[in-house]
C-alpha cells in the first residue's frame, strides 16, 4: 500500500489562474453570467448509488458546488416501526437496505433483546455471526461492481454481481429469502443451517476468492483505474473526526475504528480478526482496503464455519410475541456494516410499540456532507466513481 | 504506471470462453430451496380459523372469510385466511406463529396470471399448483412465538391429601397467572365454545394488565359464579384452546379462578357497582325452583334488572349439585358460600328446606308471582339394573355424595367398588377413598367403566388424582352381576366391553363374554348418569307441557316452556355442567324480563 505522503495528489490544488474568480478562498459562482452551468445527476442516474441526486454547478467539466438531494426514497421505516409491534418490526427493518439487510435486522432485534433483558443461545449468536459476515461480503460483492461500472468497466460488475447471486442462493438455503431475509428474529434465529451448507459455503469461497483475484487483475492493477482513482476525494485524517466518518472510508484514511474489533459484538471477539487501515485515503485506497476487507470476510466466514456448535438452541424462549410489552429504557446497538458502524437507538415508553427507533446509517454523513465537500474541483466525469468509493446507501439517509 | 496495469486489464478475455453463469431456464433448472418462503399453502384439516395469522400479519395482507364447506364448530370459526398478494411481504410470521401448524409456504419461485384478483386468494380453498408441494417454508421446530406450556399449577401431595377434604388445587400466584395469561392469542374461539360465552380474551388480558377488578366486572357480565367456575367448570373453553393443536391448552378455568380469589368478598359491591341495588327497583316478582347455578344465575341477573327474586330450595343449603354433587376437595364450601352471599346481598331470598310440588305448590308459586324459573338438576341416581342391584350395600354415587355434604355419616366398607367412568364416578371414588383412608388407614377401592381408558368420559386429571390416591382405576369393563351369598356382596362380576358406540356414534355396547372378571367388594356404587325429579310438575301442569326425549321439559331458545310463565334451564335441559345452568339462567333472565315486560 502507498504511502500518502508519496502521493503525486497530495497536494492537488485547481488552478484558478484564469477562472472563476476567487474571493476568500471561495470560486465566487454567478449563474447569471453564463460561465456556470447547473445540472442534476440523479435521482436516475446509473452513476448514483440508489434513488439521490447531487445538484451540481459546473465549470467547464469541473464541478465548483455540489449539493445532495434527498426524498427520492422516503418510505417512513421510522415511522412506521412506531406503529408495529417488536415481532413485526424485524420483518421491515431488513427492506432499509437492499445489498446488506442484515446488519438492520442483527442491531433491531439485538436492540429488542436489549431493552427486553434477553440472552441468546451461544448457537445463535454464531448463526447471526455468520449471516452478517455473509452479509457483507454480498455487499462488497456489489460494491465492487458499481466501483467498476462507475469507471467503465461493465464485465466486472456483471461478474460480481453474478458471484453475489451464489451468495444469495446460500442465504435462501439458509433463511428461506434470497433478497430480505429476515433471519435474525429477537431471541435468536429462525433457522438451523440446512443440511450440507457448510461445505456449499467452502466450495464457494474458494470460487469467490478465484474470482477476487481476477478482479485484483482487471480492476486494481489497471492503468485507467489507477490514474482515474488515485487522488481522486482525499479524505485526509483530519476531517475523519470533524466529519464523523466510519467504516472503510475512515480506515483507508489510518483512523482505526471497526465495531468489530473496538466493540467485540456476537462472536467477533473469538475470531482471528485484524484491523485494515491504510493512510492514503483516497478513493483507490478505499477500494483496495475494501477489497482486503472482502478477503477478510471471507476468511472469516471460514473461521466461523468451523467453530459453529453443531447443537444447541438456536432461540431465546419469548414471551406471546402477540402482545409482547418491553420495559421502559432506551438503547443504542451497533455493528459494523460495510459502510461502517450502523447502529439502532430504540426507546420504548413500556407497551407494545416502541416510542421511538432511529437508524444511524454511515451514508447519512459520507452521502451529504462529505460528498457534498469532496466532489468540489473534480471532474463531472469522477462524481460517480466518487460516490461508489465513499459506498453510499441512500435509504440509510432517509429512513 | 507500469507495463503489468496495462497488459493486466486484457485477463479479462479469459473469461470468454468460460461457460456463462446464468442458466436459460431458471425455474425448471434450479427449483427454491427447502425452505425457501414461497407461496402459502393451507391445511384445512389442520386450520381452525383462529385469526392468530391475522393479528401477526404487519401489513394487514390477511383477512379471515367464511369459505364454503367449512362449518362453524366447537373449536373452529369456520373462517379461513385469505391472502393479499398485493399487501404481503413474505415475512413467513404468520406460519411461525400458526398454532395449528397448518400454514405453510411452498417453495414455489413464479405464479403468472392475467387477472389481479387471482392474487388475493384463500390457500386451500382456491386451487394452486402449488397446494401438495412439500418442500417450502414451515416453522422451525426450534423455535416458538407463543408459549406452549402451561405454567405450574401447584396442588397438594397425594400424601397430603388423600385423607381429608382439603382443597387439592393451590391457585396461582400473580407471577404465575401473569405468565399464564401472557400465552393467550386472544384468537376468541373459547368465547364462541363457552355456553355462557364469556369474554375469556378480555379478562386474560386484563390479568396481564394487573386490572383485577376490570377482569372481575367482565367475568360478572356473563357468570355470577366465578369462584365456583373457577374451580370446577367443565371448561370446554380449554378443549377448544388454539393452543391445545400444537401444546398445552391456556388454563383459563384457573385464571378465572384466580381473578375471583383475588377480590375479597366484602369488596364484591365496590368493585362491581352495584352498592344501589338492594331495593328491588321493579315491584315484579320471579320465583326460581333450586338454588343450584341455574337458578342463582337467573337470580342474580333478574336481581340487576330490580325484580324481587325468592329461590325455593329443597335442601338446607345453596348451590345445588355445586354442593351436594361435587366434594370438598374440589371446591371449598366456603367459596360457594362467596359467591352466593354476594347475590343474597343483592336482596334475593332463598328460603330452604322447601320442596316445591310438597310444601309449596308450583300452582301457589303461579298465583303468586309473575313468572317462575325451575331449574332444579339432575339429583336421581340411574341404575344399571344388572342382577343383585336391589341390595342395601348398593347404592347410587349422587345420594352418597349428597349424605357427605350434609355432613351425614356414611357406612364406609373396607372393599368398595364403584361402576361409573365419568367425573361423578371419579368424585365418589375419590370422596369414599377419603373416607376408607380416615376409616381403615388404607384404601381399597376399584372402579370400572364400559368406556376403555381412552374414551373415558371423565377428565385426565382426575383419573391421575384418584390413581395417585390409591383408587384403582380399570375400564372397559361391563357389569354383569353383583354376586351376593347371606345377603352381604361379594364382588361384581364383569365382561370385558369391545366397543360402547356403534358406527351412528349411539350408544350400543358389545361385550366379549369370553372375557371375564371379577372384582371383590362388599359395597357397590353405582355413578352411570343421574336422572331429574320432575314431580313438581302436577299432572295438570304437565298435560300443558311438552315433554321431549327422556322426559325432558321442552322449551324454546329462552328456555321457556310452552306455559309461557314457567320457564326452565340447567342441568335439566342442556349439559349437565355448571356452566350450561349458569348460560341458561343468564339467558331465561333476559326473557323472562322480556316477558314480563311485555306483560305489564
Amino acid at each position: 500500500m502507498t504511502d500518502i505522503s508519496k502521493s503525486k495528489y497530495k497536494n492537488y490544488k485547481a488552478d484558478r489562474s484564469k477562472y472563476p474568480k476567487m474571493e476568500n478562498g471561495k470560486a465566487v459562482i454567478d449563474l447569471d453570467s453564463h460561465k456556470f452551468t447547473k445540472i442534476w445527476q440523479g435521482p436516475q442516474h446509473p452513476g448514483v448509488t440508489g434513488n439521490m441526486s447531487v445538484e451540481l454547478i459546473i465549470n467547464g467539466d469541473e464541478i465548483m458546488k455540489a449539493k445532495t438531494h434527498v426524498g427520492y426514497l422516503h418510505r417512513g421505516f421510522e415511522k412506521l416501526l412506531e406503529r408495529r409491534s417488536y415481532i413485526q418490526g424485524f420483518t421491515i427493518v431488513c427492506r432499509i437496505c437492499v445489498p446488506e439487510p442484515d446488519t438492520n435486522e442483527y442491531c433491531y432485534s439485538a436492540a429488542v433483546e436489549e431493552l427486553a433483558g434477553i440472552e441468546i443461545p451461544e448457537k445463535a449468536q454464531w448463526l447471526r455471526t455468520l449471516n452478517l459476515e455473509m452479509s457483507r461480503i454480498g455487499s462488497f460483492l456489489m460494491w465492487i461492481g458499481g466501483q467498476a461500472s462507475a469507471l467503465g468497466l461493465g464485465a466486472i460488475g456483471q461478474w460480481t454481481i453474478g458471484m453475489r447471486d451464489f451468495w444469495l442462493d446460500l442465504f435462501e438455503e439458509m433463511t428461506g429469502g434470497r433478497v430480505y431475509h429476515m433471519y435474525m428474529i429477537p431471541g435468536g434465529v429462525r433457522k438451523n443451517l440446512p443440511a450440507g451448507f457448510k461445505e456449499k459455503t467452502r466450495d464457494l469461497i474458494l470460487k469467490t476468492r478465484k474470482l477476487l483475484y481476477n478482479v485484483e487483475e482487471t480492476f486494481f492493477n489497471n492503468a485507467i483505474v489507477k490514474s482515474r482513482l488515485k487522488g481522486l476525494g482525499i479524505i485526509t485524517p483530519e476531517i475523519v473526526d470533524e466529519y464523523g466518518i466510519v467504516g472503510p472510508n475512515a480506515r483507508a484514511s489510518g483512523k482505526e475504528y471497526d465495531v468489530r474489533m473496538n466493540n467485540p459484538y456476537l462472536k467477533y471477539g473469538e475470531l482471528d480478526i485484524k484491523m485494515l487501515t491504510s493512510t492514503v485515503g483516497d478513493a483507490y485506497a478505499r477500494a483496495e482496503l475494501r477489497y482486503q476487507e472482502m478477503h477478510q470476510s471471507l476468511d472469516l466466514i471460514s473461521q466461523i464455519l468451523g467453530k459453529i456448535p453443531e447443537t444447541g438452541e438456536i432461540q431465546t424462549k419469548l414471551p406471546n410475541v402477540l402482545h409482547w410489552k418491553i420495559p421502559a429504557g432506551q438503547t443504542y446497538m451497533k455493528a459494523e456494516s460495510t459502510r461502517g458502524e450502523h447502529g439502532f437507538y430504540m426507546v420504548s415508553d413500556g407497551t407494545k410499540y416502541p416510542r421511538r427507533v432511529f437508524l444511524r446509517g454511515a451514508s447519512y454523513t459520507h452521502a451529504i456532507s462529505v460528498l457534498e465537500k469532496l466532489a468540489v474541483n473534480i471532474s463531472i466525469s469522477d462524481l460517480a466513481a466518487l460516490m461508489v468509493s465513499l459506498h453510499t446507501c441512500p435509504p440509510e439517509i432517509e429512513r | 504506471m507500469n507495463l503489468k496495469d496495462i497488459l493486466s486489464p486484457f485477463s479479462v478475455w479469459k473469461r470468454a470462453v468460460k461457460k456463462p453463469w446464468t442458466i436459460k431456464e431458471p425455474i425448471n433448472d434450479r427449483p427454491g430451496a427447502e425452505n425457501y418462503r414461497g407461496f402459502h399453502k393451507n391445511d384445512f384439516d389442520k386450520c381452525i380459523g383462529c385469526g392468530s395469522c391475522e393479528e401477526i400479519c404487519q401489513n394487514n395482507a390477511i383477512d379471515l372469510v367464511p369459505v364454503e364447506g367449512q362449518e362453524t364448530k366447537d373449536g373452529d370459526s369456520g373462517l379461513r385466511p385469505k391472502i393479499d398478494y398485493g399487501r404481503c411481504c413474505w415475512c413467513a410470521l404468520c406460519v411461525d406463529v400458526c398454532p395449528t401448524g397448518s400454514l405453510t409456504m411452498s417453495n414455489e419461485y413464479t405464479w403468472v396470471t392475467d387477472d389481479p384478483e387471482e392474487y388475493r386468494f384463500i390457500p386451500g380453498a382456491d386451487e394452486t399448483k402449488w397446494q401438495e408441494e412439500k418442500k417450502g417454508y414451515k416453522r422451525s421446530e426450534d423455535i416458538q412465538l407463543i408459549n406452549y406450556d402451561r405454567a405450574e399449577m401447584l396442588e397438594f401431595e397425594p400424601k397430603d391429601r388423600d385423607k381429608s377434604f382439603i382443597e387439592i388445587i393451590k391457585g396461582y400466584n400473580k407471577e404465575q397467572a401473569m405468565a399464564e395469561a401472557d400465552r393467550c392469542l386472544e384468537c376468541g374461539i373459547c368465547t364462541a365454545t363457552c355456553p355462557a360465552h364469556m369474554d375469556i380474551p378480555a379478562y386474560i388480558a386484563a390479568i396481564r394488565d394487573d386490572d383485577i377488578e376490570n377482569a372481575f366486572r367482565i367475568l360478572y357480565e356473563t357468570n355470577p359464579l366465578p369462584e365456583i367456575c373457577g374451580r370446577i367448570c367443565t371448561h370446554n373453553c380449554e378443549t377448544a384452546c388454539a393452543l391445545q393443536n400444537q401444546g398445552e391448552p391456556l388454563a383459563i378455568r384457573w385464571l378465572k379462578r384466580y381473578i375471583a380469589d383475588q377480590i375479597s368478598p366484602e369488596r364484591y359491591k365496590e368493585v362491581l357497582g352495584t352498592e344501589h341495588l338492594a331495593d328491588p327497583i321493579l315491584n315484579k316478582k320471579v320465583a326460581i325452583i333450586g338454588a343450584g347455578p341455574a337458578g342463582l344465575s337467573a337470580a342474580y341477573y333478574l336481581a340487576i334488572l330490580g325484580y324481587k327474586i325468592k329461590i325455593f330450595e329443597a335442601l338446607p343449603d345453596a348451590g345445588g349439585m355445586t354442593r351436594y354433587g361435587i366434594p370438598e376437595y374440589r371446591l371449598p364450601y366456603d367459596k360457594i358460600e362467596e359467591d352466593i352471599d354476594y347475590i343474597k346481598a343483592l336482596g334475593v331470598e332463598i328460603q330452604f328446606n322447601t320442596k316445591i310440588g310438597k310444601d309449596v305448590s308450583l300452582d301457589e308459586l303461579h298465583n303468586d308471582y309473575d313468572a317462575v324459573f325451575a331449574g332444579t338438576g339432575l339429583h336421581l341416581g340411574r341404575s344399571t339394573k344388572i342382577p343383585g342391584v336391589d341390595n342395601k350395600r348398593v347404592y347410587f354415587a349422587t345420594d352418597l355424595l349428597r349424605e357427605v355434604s350434609l355432613g351425614n355419616e356414611i357406612d364406609v366398607a373396607e372393599t368398595i367398588i364403584v361402576i361409573g367412568g365419568g367425573n361423578v364416578a371419579m368424585d365418589i371414588t375419590r370422596t369414599l377413598a377419603r373416607l376408607q383412608n380416615q376409616k381403615y388407614g388404607k384404601v381399597q377401592i376399584i372402579t370400572t367403566s364400559l368406556e376403555s381408558e381412552d374414551i373415558m368420559p371423565a377428565d385426565r386429571e382426575e383419573v391421575v388424582g384418584a390413581r395417585e390416591e390409591k383408587a384403582i382405576i380399570n375400564p372397559g369393563w361391563g357389569p354383569k352381576e353383583i354376586e351376593i351369598k347371606n345377603g352381604k356382596i361379594k364382588g361384581l362380576h364383569v365382561v370385558k366391553c369391545t366397543s360402547v358406540f356403534d358406527n351412528e356414534g349411539r350408544f350400543n355396547p358389545k361385550f366379549d363374554q369370553n372375557q371375564k372378571k371379577f372384582f371383590a367388594g362388599e359395597m357397590v356404587v353405582e355413578s352411570i348418569g343421574q336422572g331429574m325429579d320432575l314431580s313438581y310438575l302436577s299432572e295438570d301442569i304437565k298435560s300443558s307441557l311438552k315433554l321431549g326425549p327422556r322426559g325432558r321439559v321442552q322449551v324454546n331458545e329462552n328456555f321457556q316452556s310452552d306455559l309461557k310463565w314457567l320457564f326452565v334451564g340447567g342441568d335439566i335441559i342442556q349439559g349437565p355442567d355448571v356452566i350450561h345452568g349458569i348460560a341458561n339462567g343468564h339467558v331465561a333472565a333476559k326473557a323472562i324480563d322480556d316477558y314480563i315486560s311485555k306483560n305489564m
